[in-house]
């Protein structure tokens, strides 16, 4: 697999990044309030369970030592009270962060899905669909829990143990001084573990994308797989992967390993502390009792956000990679761009617009230039075939009409205006295109049709399909036109599978017609049944035909040579015969006669 | 639950380690259930007696006992969690290999999303059952019963009063989780439709754009995104009940202390030491009470989980070999169809096909769009066993033979030519990575890839993206072909594999591949005449019966299909020829 497939999982943000996180605020917009209320619901729950260990403190120190029966039983009710309020507190809290985060990444996901639909065809070029969905699905999912668990409960944490510490210290400066001197420690052993873990998650995160890109090549390419007696080295190449995720994951249990008990310890070490310093101080009547007991409660209720914390870290650094990933989408500029004012499509009287090329150049790469210098026009009505070898930049040729890509140099004209100019969807309603790679939608027979027109009849529908004499197996199918179709057509006939794209394209009566070998896989008989009924329909239409056999394009008024990405010769067929240059050479070939003197790819 | 049972003997090997992770739990809780009582030893001290060596030994020895629980749970977490991830290795290699093993026709009915789902999500699921599911239920026993025993020696009655609300949190935690359990697998559902449309958006993208459909695309993904985080919001709204019940919990129970606890005190039934001891055992029980419920739910998922990954395991590879396969070293190519039906479900695609092609001969099929001419060829490597009928390759049936050998003789060049997403080299050598250069260069030259290669930059090494999606229709085909000539197959298809070439690319092919398939058993499927002309027999296909068949002479005198379809062809170039000759003059 290739090696740049990883290089973008690899970015891995700084846990806390300001311009970042400025740019997650906005998208919090209307959920502000529901945000607020949550805040002041934490903090007010937090407040209520600092209270309880200040009432056990009170309890013993003024009840139960002093046998006050009456005055426990109200302090209990007291301490129910608070419980009952702070767990109510805590429950609308984690509602609320859930809810706003809920919709905030909703908002996110919308966005993201939108701009995806105006990306540029180069942008899909260079990423595979399985790196844009896990931006879509995994990427999205890591900033849910950054606003529902991550930060507010970060907050919650943060208040709660400096609460703790402040409540502490104003019970008893002297004992919360002892108690709080193990600290450092516990920084330290934080410090120690964050730093680990965050190498190796972001190791987890490569490794798992490559696993998982792996893994989802096989199964789509798995009868290639097979026919290829691939199986034992793809098991190997799997085995390798996955074991390579196992050890940076045993890596990591190490780690966790590590650090709770450690903290543990540091917590026992602490409560050693309290026995020992405060039992000091007791002796000599600086603390009460109660005040030793709600100290070991507070020491209980510190560890608990500590190693907390230590998790959330880890969920603020994946989110904040996440985003730095989404932004990323979001940011991309459109190679392609929309024209801030577009024209409308200009069409003729007759109703169908003129095509121009002019001087193109044009290169997928820097200057690997596909086509070079190509100039031609089909006029109003006029039907003009494209022949040329394979890989000469026929296909090219109709994804910068579409305006799939920009051209380098030299402009496209529709309707005599550059198509830079005009509203893209507009162009490309305008054109009805039979791609050469065929894609069809899991879905119905009948959805795949009316793909373009949602809006057309089933009447309609049928009436395309049995243009391109695609009713006949479609009939023949048990539930005809609601068949389920099968991702990507896999239970299709190849042929099948490019009728049922022609129907598609022929649904919307298009003003322009583009077919890219839109008849390589179908038979002759029912070819030249299409070729006549299409010929009826779109009788003086402005129309491109790309084929290879000669045969499918004779009905065409003019003849374009590609041939290295030039336009070497056109004209009508007696012209080009009469030329004697390539199409002369490809012509006698196909039809018989005079043998070709020399190749026409190394020709010319 | 019983789907479960599946994983045992997955475990069988790490059977070692269960058994330290037993007995390391049991002396974990029982080091960790020290630490309460030296405290309420030390509290007891307090009031009474102490001073200052009795505090530091109580010091001491709670920081001893914990230093030895907290080794302990190391150990633990290392060998459990760790043995976890051993096991999610295995499974996932076992699934994967089983995967490997099912058919075409397995493929055509499950989504390739759905499957990644099962082999990543559910996967981490039946994870979760190995790892924190035994660990966290051996905690729960351990220090549960541990601690109980403590918490009755202070005060039985105490005890009593406190552990009345147990029961209420574990049984109201499990509902919880029941109902989490059922939202979940509600989104689940939801994501997967949502994930299913991206997906297919993505893929389709350049016919989305072709008939400029972001508008209802973006429409129909917002419905689906809409309902999804309506869903998810249900669940909030359930889960965020969670940990508050949690902590509530703990807090009665400290309050209820308080209360009896204070009123033991009074009278002189209990200590300070008894009082602050019992609320640090209660922190102990606290958590198991919360993992029975939590656990009981992990493992309802992992076995939901589990069930679907069982469902994989448990689709019959139905193309296996037999159990004393024929895989001679070298195959002839001799291919026969005795009497062959075929069906993928409904009605029959292939009907009563009889043909025997002697190895070494060229035999052309043609035939109508979706006549079964490729489901044909697809029952020679057995991607599919006939229905009923035989396929005998060199004299044995398809059945008999050892897959790999007879898939290793058989070059296949499929009519979509599907790359992946690798350097063309890595591509072409697919099936052959220990091809010399001279046979690379051969392959190359034959399929004519090598004249395009030379002008790319990067040459061989160009990567050709997803589906090898930045060549031209053409060179797909071409690289496709020259992968399936490089293994040096005895018998070799081509399925109309020459669409997509200009007819000049192809008559240069054709001269090639006669050189090569002289020694070879040839299958061409082909709309042209002048692609199948040559071969030493022509048979027609029509839903899938043959009905004609003989060589290209005997045929056109026969008069029918293929007679119609070469005057048809022929009829066209004549046109044009005279066309073309009234106009040279
Ligand atoms: N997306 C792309 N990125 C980079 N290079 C590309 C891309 N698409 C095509 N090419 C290259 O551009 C050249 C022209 O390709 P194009 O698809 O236009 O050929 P074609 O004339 O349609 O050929 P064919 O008859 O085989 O379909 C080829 O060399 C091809 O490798
Ligand atoms: N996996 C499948 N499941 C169900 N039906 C299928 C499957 N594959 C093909 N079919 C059906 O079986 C019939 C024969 O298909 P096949 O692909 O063999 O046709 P073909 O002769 O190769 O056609 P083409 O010339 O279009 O390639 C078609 O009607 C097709 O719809
Ligand atoms: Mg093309
Ligand atoms: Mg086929």
């Amino acid at each position: 697999m290739s090696e740049n497939w990883q290089q973008e999982e690899e970015v891995l943000g700084k846990a806390y990044d300001a311009r970042l996180a400025r740019r997650l605020w906005g998208y919090v917009g209307d959920q502000k309030r529901r945000l607020a209320v949550a805040v002041l619901l934490l903090l007010l729950g937090a407040a209520g369970e600092l209270a309880g260990p200040l009432l056990v403190k009170l309890a013993i120190d003024k009840h139960i030592t002093t046998h006050n029966w009456p005055g426990l039983v109200k302090i209990v009710l007291a301490f129910l009270g608070l419980a009952l309020i702070s767990a109510a507190f805590r429950w609308g809290e984690t509602y609320l962060t859930g809810a706003a985060g809920q919709h905030i990444v909703s908002r996110m996901r919308m966005q993201l899905f939108e701009k995806l639909q105006r990306l540029s065809i180069p942008y899909y070029d260079r990423n595979p669909v399985g790196r844009l969905m896990s931006r879509l699905t995994s990427d999205v999912q890591a900033l849910y829990e950054l606003f529902s668990s991550g930060v507010v409960a970060i907050v919650g944490d943060v208040v709660t143990l400096l609460g703790i510490m402040v409540v502490m210290v104003l019970i008893n400066w002297k004992l919360a001084l002892i108690t709080l001197s193990v600290i450092p420690l516990l920084l330290w052993i934080t410090f120690v573990f964050r730093k680990h873990v965050r190498d190796l998650y972001r190791q987890t995160r490569v490794k798992i994308a490559r696993l998982n890109s792996y893994l989802h090549e096989n199964l789509v390419g798995m009868k290639v797989v097979q026919l290829f007696n691939r199986e034992p080295k793809n098991f190997e190449k799997f085995d390798e992967i996955g074991g390579d995720l196992k050890h940076t994951y045993l890596r990591t249990v190490f780690f966790y390993a590590v650090f709770y008990p450690a903290v543990d310890l540091v917590y026992a070490v602490a409560i050693g502390l309290i026995l020992f310093g405060g039992g000091h101080l007791m002796m000599a009547g600086a603390v009460t009792l109660g005040t030793l007991v709600a100290f070991i409660q507070y020491v209980d209720r510190f560890y608990r956000p500590v190693r907390d914390l230590a998790e959330k870290y880890n969920i603020l650094q994946g989110a904040m990679a996440a985003a730095e990933r989404v932004f990323k989408v979001i940011d991309e500029p459109i190679e392609v761009p929309s024209p801030p004012r577009a024209l409308p499509l200009p069409i003729a009287a007759s109703g169908q617009p003129s095509i121009e090329f002019r001087n193109v150049w044009f290169a997928y790469r820097d200057d690997d230039w596909i086509l070079k210098d190509v100039s031609f026009s089909v006029a109003t009505g006029e039907s003009v075939a494209v022949v040329g070898a394979t890989g000469a930049g026929k296909t090219t040729l109709i994804s910068l009409l579409s305006r799939f890509y920009d051209v380098q140099r030299g402009e496209i004209l529709v309707g005599g205006v550059n198509i830079r100019e005009l509203d893209e969807c507009a162009l490309r309603r305008a054109m009805g295109v039979v791609l050469q790679d065929v894609f069809v939608f899991a879905g119905t027979v009948e959805d795949n049709i009316r793909y373009g027109c949602p809006d057309e009849s089933l009447d309609a529908v049928e009436r395309a399909a049995r243009v391109v004499h695609a009713d006949r197996f479609i009939r023949r199918m048990p539930v005809g036109y609601h068949e389920p179709v099968m991702e990507r057509g896999a239970t299709l006939s190849t042929g099948e599978r490019q009728l049922l794209a022609f129907a598609r394209a022929l649904l919307c009566e298009p003003p322009v017609l583009i077919l890219d070998e839109a008849t390589a896989s179908i038979d002759t008989e029912t070819e030249r049944l299409i070729q006549d009924a299409i010929a009826r329909l779109l009788e003086g239409r402005t129309s491109i035909i790309i084929a290879h056999r000669l045969s499918t394009i004779q009905r065409c008024n003019r003849i374009l040579v590609l041939h290295h990405g030039r336009l070497v010769e056109q004209g009508t067929q007696a012209e080009l015969l009469a030329m004697k240059g390539i199409y002369h050479r490809l012509y006698h070939l196909q039809f018989g006669g005079v043998p070709p003197s020399d190749g026409v790819r190394d020709g010319a | 639950m019983r789907a479960l049972l599946r994983l045992l003997p997955y475990l069988r090997p790490y059977r070692a380690q269960i058994v330290w992770g037993v007995l390391i739990a049991v002396g974990n809780s029982a080091a960790g259930v020290l630490a309460p009582w030296i405290v309420k030893l030390a509290v007891d001290s307090l009031s009474t007696k102490a001073n200052s060596r009795v505090l530091g030994k109580y010091a001491l020895l709670l920081l001893g006992s914990v230093a030895v629980a907290s080794v302990l749970r190391f150990l633990l977490r290392k060998i459990l969690i760790g043995m976890s991830r051993h096991v999610e290795l295995d499974l996932r290699n076992a699934v994967f290999a089983h995967l490997q093993r099912l058919s075409a026709s397995f493929y055509n009915r499950n989504r390739a999303g759905d499957l990644m789902a099962r082999l990543t999500s559910d996967l981490e699921r039946v994870r979760y059952v190995l790892g924190p599911g035994i660990m966290y239920p051996l905690d729960t026993v351990t220090m549960g019963v541990f601690s109980l025993t403590m918490m009755l020696l202070i005060s039985t009655k105490l005890t009593l009063i406190v552990l009345i609300s147990a029961p209420v949190i574990s049984v109201s935690v499990f509902y919880l989780g029941r109902i989490t359990y059922r939202l979940h697998s509600q989104i689940q559902d939801q994501f997967s439709r949502l994930s299913e449309r991206a997906q297919e958006n993505l893929a389709g993208v350049r016919v989305v754009r072709a008939f400029a459909q972001e508008e209802r695309e973006t429409a129909k993904f917002g419905a689906l995104n809409d309902e999804y985080v309506s869903r998810n919001i249900a669940m909030v709204r359930v889960q965020s009940l969670f940990m508050p019940l949690i902590g509530l919990f703990f807090e009665i129970g400290t309050a209820v202390i308080l209360l009896f606890g204070g009123w033991g005190i009074m009278h002189a039934d209990l200590t300070i030491g008894d009082f602050v001891g019992f609320i640090g055992y209660l922190g102990m029980l606290a958590w198991p009470m919360i993992a029975i419920g939590w656990v009981a739910n992990l493992f309802q998922r992992g076995a939901a989980s589990m069930q679907r990954l069982n469902e994989l395991l448990d689709s019959q590879p139905d193309i296996v070999s037999p159990l004393s396969p024929f895989a001679p070293e070298k195959m002839r190519g001799e291919i026969v169809f005795d009497n062959v039906f075929f069906r993928y479900n409904g009605a029959n695609t292939l009907s009563n096909i009889r043909l025997a092609i002697p190895a070494g001969k060229t035999v052309a099929v043609v035939g109508r769009t979706g006549s079964g001419k490729t489901t044909l060829v697809s029952l020679i490597p057995r991607l599919f066993d006939p229905s009923a009928g035989r396929v005998l390759i060199d004299g044995v049936p398809t059945t008999e033979w050892d897959v790999q050998a007879l898939r290793r003789s058989i070059g296949v060049v499929p009519q979509d030519a599907l790359l992946f997403s690798d350097t063309l080299d890595e591509n072409i050598r697919l099936g052959a990575g220990d091809a010399t250069l001279e046979e690379f260069a051969s392959a190359a030259e034959i399929s004519q890839i090598s004249a395009d290669v030379a002008e790319f930059r990067d040459g061989y090494n160009t990567e050709v993206g997803e589906r090898g999606l930045t060549l031209s229709g053409g060179q797909k085909g071409r690289a496709s072909l020259a992968r399936a000539l490089l293994g040096n197959p005895a018998i070799l298809i081509l399925d109309d594999a020459l669409a997509a070439v200009d007819t000049h690319t192809e008559e240069r092919i054709l001269k090639g591949l006669r050189r090569f398939a002289k020694e070879r058993t040839t299958i061409l499927i082909s709309h042209r005449v002048s692609t199948v002309k040559h071969a030493d027999e022509i048979i027609v296909l029509d839903q899938g019966r043959i009905i004609e068949r003989g060589t290209h002479d005997e045929l056109v005198a026969r008069g029918g299909y293929y007679a119609e379809l070469e005057r048809m062809q022929r009829l066209r170039e004549e046109l044009d020829h005279m066309n073309g000759m009234a106009n040279d003059a």
